[in-house]
């Protein structure tokens, strides 16, 4: 039987991990390539690595810094923002990412998913995709909005029909991060978690509001999802990744120890 | 003696976390697509990432299919990968149906569930693997050591005396690591399982079939 995974996420700004609360307000916490070796002897599942300025700043990938994660890092690693093109997808998944992510890329150009799953398979594919709550209206029927941007932008695309289209298109799992939840601790917003994880027959990493094990039963279980992607959560110490899992395994769900 | 390690290059994706892996465990591999390099080798990796018709198109094109079977009957010991432990049988139903290698007897089937399951395709993540025998390559061991898988067809081999290692998918048991003479295949990626699978790639190492 498939885990259930616990994957932690590693903000990226020239190098540094950064943290901020609703994508505002960010504080350097650490050397990333560092901070994921040391998740990774503590058992976490999967990392990903995400560049928050180099889409915004039009700066490309920090391919060495990929590369020294595959060195020191043997478990699957996603690597987005900053991906702008095929070429740069081929570099990074070169360089021993497992996966790439795309998010505002593939809103402004969704032929790209097509191309990129064609090219190196669909489970190299992931929709990283920013939800934000809304009224509920004719264009946007279930009340979630896709943002790009960090939230700064909004599409006008619903968010349970832009993950159908996706999968359709050829990506082999989605990212969901609620805007609403994001950086509060609150919980996963498991409304839009479960409803996009029973729309798609692909598996959906739910993201944002994580604050305690507890959090992550809810989401992998009410929310439906097939991962909780955490951060803040084990960045300052507050929980670790062994306990995180203890926890989970405990309360029957299957994972990896 | 060669203590050589080569890593099949096929244009079959991503080739760096097994040669990052091996250089992890102190070897300096060789990645390669000269058939004299490969035979030189007294280690060779094959590893796969994609479609099984894609890998042997490419493994034709490069004339690799001939030097993988050279390896296999010079003796040396080989490791196959996903798609590299795939296409080592004889025949895939990826791709319309695809003529394998047949260096081992059997067949490669797509995930197909009971009346009832409904599981992801493909099947992503980690699961356990059940090791029965006490092939060198899968020693030492944890019980209950989880492996990342990412596939949607899995091997059956002909001979189930070759299955070394079981996994279950929605009900679905299936061969995740066999070894037949100098051959070692696994369906998951050990590159990428953390210390169990660095532990296999370990004992591949030294293993002198």
């Amino acid at each position: 039987m498939l885990s259930k995974r616990v994957i932690v996420c590693l903000d990226v700004r020239e190098r540094k991990t950064t943290k901020g609360v609703k994508f505002q307000g960010n504080v350097d916490i650490g050397d990333p390539v560092s901070m994921g070796e040391q998740y990774y002897h503590d058992g976490v599942d999967e990392l990903v690595f995400y560049d928050i300025t180099a889409s915004a700043e039009g700066r490309p990938i920090d391919i060495e810094m990929v590369k020294e994660v595959a060195r020191r890092i043997f478990i699957p690693f996603s690597v987005g923002g900053g991906i702008r093109s095929l070429e740069d997808m081929r570099k990074v998944l070169l360089a021993g990412a497992e996966k790439v992510s795309v998010n505002s890329l593939a809103v402004k150009n969704p032929k790209i998913i097509t191309e990129g799953a064609r090219a190196f398979g669909n489970q190299c594919i992931v929709l990283g995709m920013d939800a934000l709550s809304v009224e509920s209206s004719a264009t946007i029927p279930s009340g979630y909005e896709v943002v790009v941007k960090g939230g700064r932008e909004r599409t006008g695309l619903d968010a349970v029909q832009w993950a159908q289209r996706a999968e359709d298109l050829g990506i082999g799992e989605i990212c969901l991060n609620s805007i609403d939840a994001d950086g509060t601790k609150e919980g996963y917003e498991l409304t839009i978690t479960s409803r996009i994880a029973e729309a798609v027959g692909i598996p959906v990493i739910a993201s944002g509001g994580a604050g305690t094990p507890e959090h992550l039963r809810l989401v992998l279980t009410e929310g439906k999802a097939d991962a909780a992607l955490i951060a803040s959560m084990v960045h300052y110490g507050e929980h670790s990744i062994g306990e995180i899992k203890e926890y989970l395994a405990r309360s029957g769900l299957r994972i990896r120890l | 003696m060669s203590s050589a390690v080569a890593i099949l290059d096929y244009d079959a994706g991503n080739l760096t976390s097994v040669a990052c892996a091996v250089r992890h465990l102190g070897r300096e591999p060789l990645v390669t697509r000269d058939p004299r390099k490969i035979q030189a080798a007294e280690w060779v990796i094959f590893p796969g990432v994609g479609a099984a018709g894609t890998a042997m198109e490419s493994l034709q094109r490069l004339q690799l299919d001939q030097a993988i079977r050279d390896a296999f009957e010079s003796g040396k010991a080989i490791l196959g990968i996903c798609v590299g432990c795939q296409v080592v049988l004889e025949r895939s139903e990826e791709n319309q149906g695809t003529d394998c290698l047949g260096l081992l007897k059997g067949t490669v089937k797509r995930f197909r569930f009971a009346q009832g399951i409904v599981r992801k395709i493909p099947h992503m993540g980690w699961n356990e693997v059940k090791f029965q025998n006490h092939h060198p390559v899968f020693q030492g061991l944890t019980e209950g050591s989880q492996f990342y898988f990412v596939h949607s067809y899995y091997p059956v081999p002909d001979d189930t005396a070759l299955v070394q290692g079981t996994a279950v998918y929605g009900g679905v048991q299936f061969a995740a690591a066999m070894a037949h003479r100098n051959l070692a295949i696994v369906q998951f990626h050990p590159e990428k399982s953390g210390p169990p699978g660095l532990r296999i790639l370990e004992n591949f190492l030294s293993w002198r079939p």
